[in-house]
């Protein structure tokens, strides 16, 4: 039911998402909202929209209270309510805010266009409407009216009908039933496969960058897509398909063949997700310190003959770490340069997070 | 399009215990305005909730933000209000429709407790009957500067005059104020006849064709403000600091009648602040007496318990206004009831004497209930005290032993807040700082024309305790935007006196000392 307040309401969800806009690039490179992460909403914490009023500081730190304890207990759990203790959330509020809204706000704030679905073979999901009628059917899906409509017709025209005493028996060859129509309704799909360096130089702090990078990079897609399925791999010198958990956690040691990684891509593609059905986003983060330059090379052939094709979007994100040349991103951009749908960025600090989403996404493919 | 608030009426069993329970409340001496109870959903009692308990206010995203937070906190089974009522003659209560019969009938009890205190309580006296009406006329009136001057413009100036609601005084209520900015205007536009224009003579009804009215001259606030005799810097320090900024700043008619109406909410919520111990205490009080003498069904027995000590329990730490209250009220009955009042037992320090007090004499018939000693004691006290009134007042070294009532400190070396001791002096005086001023630091206004600038002084009273200096600048800014001259607030910051000022385009802090105070800011300590 529309209540008066509605309209408040509405303008108080106003400001907090222009306060979050504001704040966005902040955000982005918050790990606190990860954390926060709830199926569909996200808790964030906003600041200054209350209003500002004559009050007592944090000084005040001293009040009356009703319990048992001797002199020197703590008191509950360490929060006075004093008289300073009364005023709620101090300079911080948390508003809750679904994944499509931050989403949104994401995609405005960066001014992301719109992602064009690629290609018309697009998936058709099936969905079962009762809209049809039938002679035969369970008692359950019995359409009564029609039913009954039969049944007058039939018993006036074969004059068995009386006005005087209008009794209708519905006889078997009278009954209709409700039926369903399969309907095919169009849908696009998409799936992102995260490739990860797990080598010995990727460090805490780099996998923190990665984490935070794909969580944007989810909830855009997401807010495009109506069902992502995102597939994770990590890889040294071999790469393997892990889930989520161990894809931010696992750490290895040893070397890097970046190659690997395609491999397993294409093998996990090939396998479950052909391109005419989805749209498929690769991103693959490193610190680009490849064991040789002959398999970076052989990463862009790879790439560019097996992949390419296929997919919507390779994303490179390429991390700083303080061993290493980093030389994967030169040898990306030396290679595959001119190629539209390979895009890459660096990501030397939380920072760049903001940027590098939207080098990822401005092109709107 | 809003549906109006009005859609469940009553069900006829529970209309049928709103009038049975009413006739048990004045048997027992109650005396209130004509109640009427509504059934509200969750939804709606969040919505009346956020509107401070009316069904309109004026468009604010305030409200949404209130109702948002009310219903999240309901949604999660952390908060559940129960009841609602309004101030109001006839008195609005509603119910939330989901609720047990046996809650129903504790709210309704309760209900009758609060609209008793509301006719009756001295603090309430002035407060307007017929604010349900006057708070949809302010809506009404926001709604058409919305209309006029556009959302986003309206909204900020209601922001800055929120700022500032609480700068008013309400002990001012009890001696004569002087009339509102716009009375003045009308009443001198009436009276004042255009002497510079000339005139013919003419028919009443031809009167405006023949002599049309002169165009508006432009008001010179300061002008304005001389001729109408106030004073731009005050005699004595004033707490009312909207009065002062609606004679005194240059405002806009709309943005004065916007500051106006934010001051005279301020002003009738302000007795509820004042009374909240006592208010809850009192209504706590009848629901208790009520339930258990007349309504309650022995099935009702432990649902009712348990809800009411749900209620009146406290957490460590923090104080429940309805458990002192409920408590020292029927302390108060029971002391006036055995005779431990008065000089001699005040005065007693004795505390063996003081328990075994009267226990020689005879007992009076009376000293239960209706017509007893300790009953009538308790019907005046809340027809004249407030929340500092009656701690000050009835607060006794029993009571706080009792009652397990204890100091808290910060520690200094842990920070964190542990039990200093169960002194009852300092306890007491806790109690009477956490009340004075509903916890708000005391402003003054002191100046008008500081430096002979026009510049507004403020200064703090401090009772112990520093002002918040973030607050305070951004407090500043708001205030200059309806000054529009410097603003300045003296106070004392870690044993220094500080000036903040805020000129427009930066604020700054400078110590100052005693010497260098205007006038009549050397009195506010």
């Amino acid at each position: 039911m529309a209540l008066r307040i509605d309209k408040d309401h509405q303008r108080f969800r106003q400001i907090v998402k222009g306060r979050i806009r504001k704040d966005l690039r902040k955000f982005l490179s918050r790990g606190e909202l990860l954390g926060k992460e709830g199926k569909r909403y996200v808790s964030i914490p906003v600041r200054g929209i209350e209003i500002p009023n004559f009050r007592y500081g944090d000084n005040k730190d001293t009040g009356v209270g009703q319990g048992d304890g001797k002199p020197g207990d703590q008191v509950g759990d360490g929060e006075g309510s004093g008289p300073g203790g009364e005023q709620e959330g101090r300079h911080v509020m948390e508003v809750d805010v679904s994944l499509e809204e931050l989403a949104d706000i994401l995609g405005e704030e960066l001014s992301l266009p719109r992602i064009q679905p690629k290609g018309k073979n697009r998936i058709t999901a099936e969905k079962d409407r009762y809209s049809g009628i039938r002679q035969a059917g369970p008692e359950s899906l019995r359409h009564f009216k029609r039913s009954f409509k039969r049944a007058l017709r039939r018993q006036i025209i074969t004059g068995l009908y009386n006005p005087e005493d209008p009794r209708i028996i519905i006889e078997r060859r009278d009954k209709q039933y409700r039926s369903w129509k399969t309907v095919l309704s169009p849908q696009s799909n998409a799936v992102i496969v995260y490739m990860m360096d797990v080598s010995g130089s990727m460090g805490d702090e780099q996998k923190e960058l990665v984490r935070l990078e794909a969580f944007w990079i989810d909830a855009w897609l997401r807010r495009n897509f109506r069902g992502i399925d995102s597939r994770y791999i990590v890889h040294d010198v071999r790469a393997a398909e892990v889930d989520r958990e161990t894809f931010y956690h696992l750490r290895e040691d040893g070397g890097t063949r970046i190659s690997s990684a395609f491999r397993t891509a294409i093998e996990l593609l090939d396998k479950h997700y052909h391109s005419d059905e989805w749209n498929i986003y690769l991103f693959h983060f490193s610190d680009g310190d490849n064991s040789s330059e002959s398999d970076s090379r052989e990463c862009c052939k790879m790439l560019r003959e097996q992949l390419l094709a296929k997919i919507n979007l390779f994303g490179y994100c390429q991390v700083a770490s303080a061993y290493g040349s980093g030389n994967f991103i030169n040898v990306v951009l030396e290679q595959l340069g001119k190629e539209a749908n390979v895009i890459t960025s660096r990501v030397n600090n939380k920072d760049d997070i903001y940027e590098s989403i939207k080098t990822f996404f401005s092109k709107g493919i | 399009m809003p549906l109006p608030i009005r859609i469940q009426t009553l069900p006829r069993h529970l209309a049928e215990w709103v009038e049975t329970i009413a006739g048990y409340a004045r048997r027992e001496g109650l005396d209130f305005y004509e109640t009427i109870f509504e059934m509200l959903d969750y939804d709606q009692m969040s919505q009346v909730a956020a509107y401070g308990g009316f069904p309109q206010r004026y468009p604010h995203w305030r409200f949404g933000m209130e109702y948002e937070q009310l219903r999240k906190s309901q949604t999660y089974g952390l908060s559940k209000i129960y009841e609602m009522v309004i101030n109001n003659d006839p008195c609005y209560a509603y119910l939330l429709s989901d609720n047990s019969l046996t809650d129903q009938k504790l709210v309704m009890a309760h209900v009758y407790g609060h609209c008793d205190f509301f006719k009756n309580n001295i603090w309430f006296a002035h407060t307007n009957r017929r604010m349900i009406d006057q708070m949809a006329n302010h809506a009404t009136r926001v709604r058409r500067h919305v209309e006029r001057f556009g959302y986003e413009v309206v909204e900020r100036f209601i922001d800055t005059c929120l700022s500032l609601e609480e700068l008013i005084d309400p002990y001012s209520l009890f001696m004569k104020r002087e009339p509102s900015r716009q009375v003045i205007k009308e009443s001198e536009q009436q009276n004042k006849p255009d002497n510079d224009a000339v005139r013919y003579p003419a028919k009443p009804y031809m009167e405006r064709y023949i002599n049309p009215p002169s165009p508006k001259k432009t008001i010179d606030p300061e002008a304005a403000a001389r001729a109408r005799g106030h004073r731009i810097i005050p005699l004595k320090p004033l707490r009312d600091l909207l009065l002062f900024l609606l004679h005194q700043a240059p405002l806009a008619d709309w943005q004065a009648d916007i500051l106006s109406i934010i001051r005279e909410e301020a002003y009738y919520f302000a007795p509820q602040g004042q009374t909240k111990i006592m208010n809850e205490g009192w209504a706590s009080y009848w629901h208790s007496t009520l339930m258990t003498r007349y309504i309650l069904r022995d099935d009702e027995v432990i649902t009712y318990a348990d809800h009411h000590s749900g209620t009146m329990a406290s957490s460590p730490g923090r104080l429940n206004p309805y458990k002192i209250g409920i408590e020292l009220l029927r302390d108060i009955e029971y002391r006036w009831n055995t005779g431990r009042h008065g000089k001699e037992f005040d005065e007693c320090k004795d505390m063996a004497a003081r328990r075994k007090w009267n226990a020689g004499r005879t007992v009076p018939e009376r000293v239960v209930g209706m017509d007893s000693p300790g009953r009538q004691k308790i019907f005046e006290v809340r027809r004249v005290h407030n929340d500092i009134t009656f701690i000050d007042e009835f607060l006794t070294p029993e009571f706080v032993d009792r009652f397990k009532l204890y100091h808290y400190r910060a520690d200094p070396t842990t920070g964190k807040m542990v039990i200093v001791n169960r002194n009852f002096d300092q306890i007491k005086q806790g109690l009477l700082v956490m009340l004075a001023n509903h916890c708000r630091p005391y402003i003054y206004v002191v100046d008008g024309n500081y430096a002979n600038r026009g510049e507004l002084y403020l200064a703090h009273k401090h009772n112990g305790f520093d002002i918040d200096i973030r607050y305070a600048v951004e407090t500043l800014k708001n205030l200059y935007n309806i000054w529009s001259r410097p603003v300045h607030l003296q106070a004392h910051i870690d044993n220094d006196m500080i000036l903040f000022s805020f000129d427009g385009n930066q604020s700054q802090q400078q110590r100052i000392n005693e010497k260098e105070l205007p006038k009549p800011a050397h009195r506010i300590g």
